[in-house]
């Protein structure tokens, strides 16, 4: 990048190309004039030379057509092999787009840049599959003849009369990195047509002779050196931007193509595109939408749709304003835009209308004096299209018949009015009523209803008011010219009437879309939970739109359908490969798209600033587009909104989750510096009497060294309880409890739980009272043996020395409760299910045996994992606490005495 | 009564150096003498170099499975007294241990008082089976074995057959753990449903027990077996 002395940078546009072209593959256009001039040889000479030279190059498609010459250069070259597609009963053979992707060659030749892919293949144009593999970074070969530029098709087509149809948008030969030509004078390419070197496919033997005529061949081949050479003008002048060098910039022209429903406007956008390309200027084609336009029929606005494509195609702006005037909205949009040239297609319309309303072209130039207007003469009738039997202003609708009765019935209602007051009125007041009678009808129901209205209504009017009565005829010349100003007064009054109504009910369509957006929006604001964001959007987008659709997020990884009015769950495969495209690309796919026309649905990318978050996908039942431009818009204001409200939820959700990840952190730590104090404690006492025995033996006496060694021993032994506590709490966890149920007498469970705790439980009076009839209970003996040491040994802990601790066990109905009670001061009411709880230690003010709040939480684990319940509650009979557990009576349970006897 | 003989040897085999330092202490104390291995191998080139009277086993070998020590050494055809040394929540491998040949086990953390119990219980048995002595006495309880009266404190207490079957084996082997299925084996003939044992040992309690529901005498090892207090 220069930045010299003078201070110039370069523009910054240019440098984004570039940096933008750095990850792309290379793409090298092989042009000709004509087929049969050498390019696929041509290709594959300087494909061999890079061959040669080290590069890895493979066939992706080359068309030989059975020349030798040609068949022989593709030997030696890795081929990669077709992809068989089934279409109409036949198996097609297409270039295998997979194949190549995924063997990654540094160059691939691809022949006939302009070839309709067969239907089902991924993308509908060879040029499309051609993007894909230049945007991840392989070298592409291709060839072109000059009449498949889409630009230039039409001059082609007028040069040779022949039309072809399958065409490259010139966007992408202008992002080509190389064009060659392949040049061949017209007479060589005569010769070589006679030798029979050259293809053609089937065409009447009068065209090709008319075809490579040699007055047609040079001016084919000056197009296309003409078309080459203003493309290297553009190089040059890009090289000139980016590196900041001044030259003779043209001064900066704005070109808008104005178009409308008619046929002649994609004619209109070539044309502008080419004079764009003379000027060096950016241009654009605008559409404005008026009340007329809502009349139009579904044909006329795809034509419209059809024709703002072909621009963007082109590389123009497209756009689509609204206004109540045709020329306002034009020249409102030139002067925000600082255009300097409307190029604008010749009309057609009656004589009549001219004269009354001026044509709009004149209405430009009017009121637009600083605009250059071009005025686009007619194409050539084209060859006839089969489905064509329209005529030049589109098809309009013509409201119900309904509407004709009723404005009938309105001036049959004046009549009556009329006849009944005439006496008192002039029948120049009469005709007003029959005016008021046609501006109702033009009110409420358009034009042509209202047209009737005056008709019915002069002829009433004459019939019934004008002398001589009750005949058509009129005496006096004066009645008659007060009737014909009448008819006009009522057709122009009419006319404005409609046009007015029409207006107001665009206005009000519009006003109501706005309206719903906005309460649209409000709804969002308010929505908290993704799956009613989402229920929402595809409800409203479907009411508004009068659509299907579906909604698609992403889902570890892949998309998945989360929402859809009405409700859809499943989609086609080759509806998901679109979706799956249009995540991934972050543009539109199927139907009606550029990419896997056949799926069933129109997927759009909803997109935020920060990037797409999930896919919209839209059908409905009947055939043609799906949107119209209007529509368009209305979709792509809801999935923004839409877009924007679910990432606002993800955000949400995404906070919520770190908030919870820290507060888990928190309670970690808490936890292990708990647990690390209640282990060390024992440890702390055991090393100290450890190693005061060790060095002060000598000096201490037996008691004393008793005392130690009693310490020494007590504390491993809370110790080994804490340990042995941790461990059962970890495998309950991790769900590590292997339960062993046997038959378990619960009588010889009580009684070596209490043999187990009897140190524990030396300090205190301990009471068993047992049922006799005790049946035997499906348990792990193990598990309900630590559940009641623990129960023991807790009730040890927070009772007073001395005081009792009593277990009883009773039958109560298909249960058999165990009970520990105990004298302490009871548990406060809010704790008692806290208790059981992990780590959960009532505060007491002295406490005087800590333990690691584990206990409980581990009966409450093993005994919910032998089928029972346990609960705490307070002593009814006085102050203390009671631990109940309930147990199942398993079915057949033998009552003992049953067995013995 | 056995006249003392010379001094029992122990074969310690446990790879933790800290206790085998305190069983070295406190059997030696005791009068056995110790002989020492920290692995499988080790343990049966003493076993076999130096016939050991009692064999002390750690189950948690790091390099050898204890089980297979144990089947090395009932499978060489001898009857030497084993106790193993477990885990706390191990009871299967107790209860496999003892149904390979082992004679009883001690639960790690322990008290050398347990440990030396065990080994007294465990000689008694061996010593014993050159005849069975004629009475049975410990705490309340006296069992003439040979005219089959049992009295608890001097009052005669009627069992039924399989009881006083049941009761018979405990003293046979007192002091010992005896697994459920091995009595179930020995005095049912065949090894069915624990629940009947656990009826019958309920039983039992009621019938010699001061406390029932505080047994003294014969004492669950919940997960494994029953075991008889012995007389010391």
């Amino acid at each position: 990048m220069n930045d010299d002395a003078t201070g110039k940078r370069p523009s910054p546009d240019a440098l984004l190309e570039q940096a933008k072209r750095e990850g792309r593959g290379r793409l090298k256009v092989f042009l000709g004039a004509a087929p049969g001039v050498g390019k696929t040889y041509e290709m594959l000479m300087q494909a061999r030379q890079r061959r040669l030279e080290g590069t890895d190059v493979v066939i992706g498609v080359v068309e030989t057509h059975g020349r030798v010459e040609t068949e022989m250069l593709t030997k030696g070259f890795e081929t990669v092999p077709k992809k068989r597609i089934p279409y109409k009963g036949r198996v097609l053979a297409e270039m295998d787009l997979d194949a190549i992707l995924q063997r990654r060659p540094k160059l691939v030749l691809v022949d006939e840049f302009a070839h309709t892919n067969v239907e089902g293949s991924r993308h509908p144009k060879r040029y499309m599959d051609v993007e894909e593999l230049l945007d991840v970074g392989i070298d592409v070969y291709t060839t072109l003849n000059i009449q498949h530029v889409e630009s230039l098709n039409d001059v082609v087509a007028r040069i040779t009369h022949v039309q072809v149809r399958e065409t490259v948008p010139d966007s992408l030969i202008d992002r080509a990195d190389d064009i060659e030509v392949v040049d061949l004078t017209p007479d060589d390419l005569i010769q070589r047509l006679k030798e029979g070197k050259v293809y053609v496919p089937q065409q009447a033997e009068r065209a090709i002779r008319h075809y490579f005529a040699p007055g047609n061949l040079t001016a084919l081949r000056e197009l296309a050196l003409r078309r080459t050479a203003q493309r290297v003008d553009d190089q040059m002048l890009d090289y000139m931007r980016s590196h900041a060098i001044e030259g003779p910039w043209p001064a900066s022209d704005r070109i808008l193509a104005c178009i409308n429903e008619r046929r002649d406007s994609r004619g209109l956008v070539r044309y502008a595109r080419r004079f764009a390309d003379r000027l060096h200027a950016p241009w654009g084609a605008i559409h404005v939408e008026t009340g007329s336009s809502s009349r139009l029929s579904e044909k006329a606005r795809d034509r419209i749709a059809d024709t703002l494509r072909l621009a963007e195609k082109l590389g123009g702006v497209a756009v689509t304003i609204p206004a109540d005037d045709t020329v306002d909205g034009i020249i409102g949009y030139a002067r925000d835009n600082n255009v300097t040239h409307l190029v604008i297609a010749r009309a057609r319309r009656p004589i009549w209308v001219e004269f009354l309303r001026g044509s709009t072209v004149q209405q430009l130039v009017k009121r637009a004096p600083d605009i250059s207007v071009h005025v686009i003469a007619e194409e050539r009738k084209q060859a006839a299209r089969g489905d064509d039997t329209e005529s030049e202003s589109g098809q309009i609708q013509f409201p119900a018949l309904r509407a004709y009765l009723m404005s009938l019935a309105l001036v049959v209602a004046a009549l009556g009015l009329g006849l009944a007051l005439q006496r008192s009125l002039g029948i120049s007041s009469v005709s007003l009523i029959f005016l008021t009678a046609i501006l109702g009808s033009a009110v409420a129901y358009g034009l042509w209803p209202s047209l009737l209205a005056c008709l019915v209504s002069v002829l009433a009017y004459n019939f019934f008011f004008l002398p001589p009565l009750y005949s058509f005829t009129i005496a006096d010349p004066d009645n008659f010219v007060a009737l014909i100003v009448f008819a006009i007064v009522a057709v122009i009054a009419s006319n404005i009437t409609a046009r007015m109504r029409a207006q107001a009910v665009t206005a009000r369509q519009r006003a109501k879309a706005t309206e719903d957006l906005y309460l649209f929006s409000r709804k969002l604001a308010g929505i908290a939970t993704l799956d009613d964001l989402l229920w929402a959007t595809a409800f409203q987008m479907a009411s508004m739109l009068k659509l299907r659709v579906v909604l698609l997020l992403p889902d570890e990884g892949t998309l998945a359908v989360r929402s859809g009015y009405p409700p859809e769950d499943v989609l086609s495969d080759a509806d998901l490969a679109a979706a799956k495209w249009c995540w991934e690309n972050n543009r539109s796919a199927g139907r009606g798209a550029d990419t896997l026309p056949g799926a069933r649905r129109f997927f759009m990318p909803m997109r935020t600033g920060r990037g797409a978050v999930g896919v919209v996908g839209l059908d409905n039942d009947r055939e043609g587009p799906l949107l119209a431009p209007d529509q368009r818009r209305l979709l792509e204001a809801l999935a923004d909104q839409a877009a924007v409200a679910i990432e606002r939820i993800t955000f949400e959700r995404d906070i919520d989750r770190a908030r919870l990840t820290t507060e888990t952190e928190r309670l970690r730590t808490a936890l292990l510096t708990s647990i690390s104090h209640d282990l060390r404690t024992p440890l702390a006492s055991i090393l100290g009497s450890a190693t005061s025995l060790r060095d002060y033996r000598r000096d201490l006496d037996d008691a004393a060294q008793a005392e130690l060694i009693g310490t020494i021993q007590d504390e491993s032994e809370r110790l080994n309880r804490f340990i042995s506590n941790l461990l059962d709490m970890t495998r309950l966890e991790s769900g590590a409890v292997a339960l062993n149920a046997e038959a378990t007498d619960l009588a010889d469970v009580i009684g070596s739980a209490l043999r187990r705790a009897g140190k524990v439980l030396s300090t205190h009076t301990v009471s068993v009272a047992l049922d006799a009839a005790l049946p035997l209970l499906k348990v792990d003996a193990v598990l309900l043996e630590q559940v009641l040491f623990n129960l023991l040994d807790n009730a040890a802990k927070y009772a007073p020395e001395g005081s009792e601790i009593r277990v009883r066990a009773e039958v109560a109905g298909a249960l058999v409760r165990v009970e520990v009670y105990d004298e302490g001061e009871g548990i406060p009411p809010a704790d008692l299910e806290h208790i059981f709880d992990k780590f959960y230690r009532v505060h007491a003010a002295d406490r005087k045996r800590a333990g690691t709040g584990l206990g409980l939480a581990i009966c409450r684990g093993f005994v919910e994992a032998m089928g029972g319940t346990i609960v705490a509650s307070n002593r009814l009979d006085r102050k203390g606490a009671v631990f109940t557990i309930a147990l199942p009576v398993p079915a057949g349970s033998a009552d003992q005495h049953e067995i013995v006897t | 009564m056995t006249a003392p003989s010379a001094p029992l040897r122990i074969l310690v085999i446990d790879d933790e150096p800290a206790i085998r330092r305190f069983l070295r202490t406190s059997l030696g104390a005791e009068g056995y003498r110790i002989l020492e291995a920290e692995d499988g191998a080790k343990a049966l080139e003493a076993f076999r170099r130096d016939a050991p009277d009692v064999v002390v086993l750690d189950l948690g070998l790091p390099d050898a499975d204890g089980f297979d020590i144990i089947t090395h050494i009932r499978g060489a055809g001898s009857n030497v007294p084993i106790i193993v040394l477990s885990s706390r929540t191990d009871e299967t491998g107790k209860v496999r241990a003892l149904d390979l040949g082992a004679d009883d086990y001690v639960t790690k953390p322990f008290g050398m008082d347990e440990l030396l119990a065990r080994l007294r219980a465990a000689l008694r048995h061996r010593l014993q089976q050159q005849g069975e002595r004629p009475i049975f006495r410990k705490d309340d309880l006296a069992v003439d074995l040979v005219r089959r009266i049992v009295t608890v404190r001097d009052v005669e207490v009627k069992l039924s057959p399989r009881e006083y079957d049941l009761l018979r084996l405990l003293i046979a082997h007192a002091g010992k753990v005896l697994t459920h299925k091995f009595i179930l084996r020995e005095v049912w003939g065949s090894e069915t449903d624990v629940q009947y044992l656990r009826i019958y040992i309920r039983a039992l309690r009621q019938k010699i027990e001061a406390d029932p529901e505080r047994p003294q005498l014969i004492q669950t090892e919940q997960g494994v077996g029953y075991r008889l207090r012995a007389p010391d």
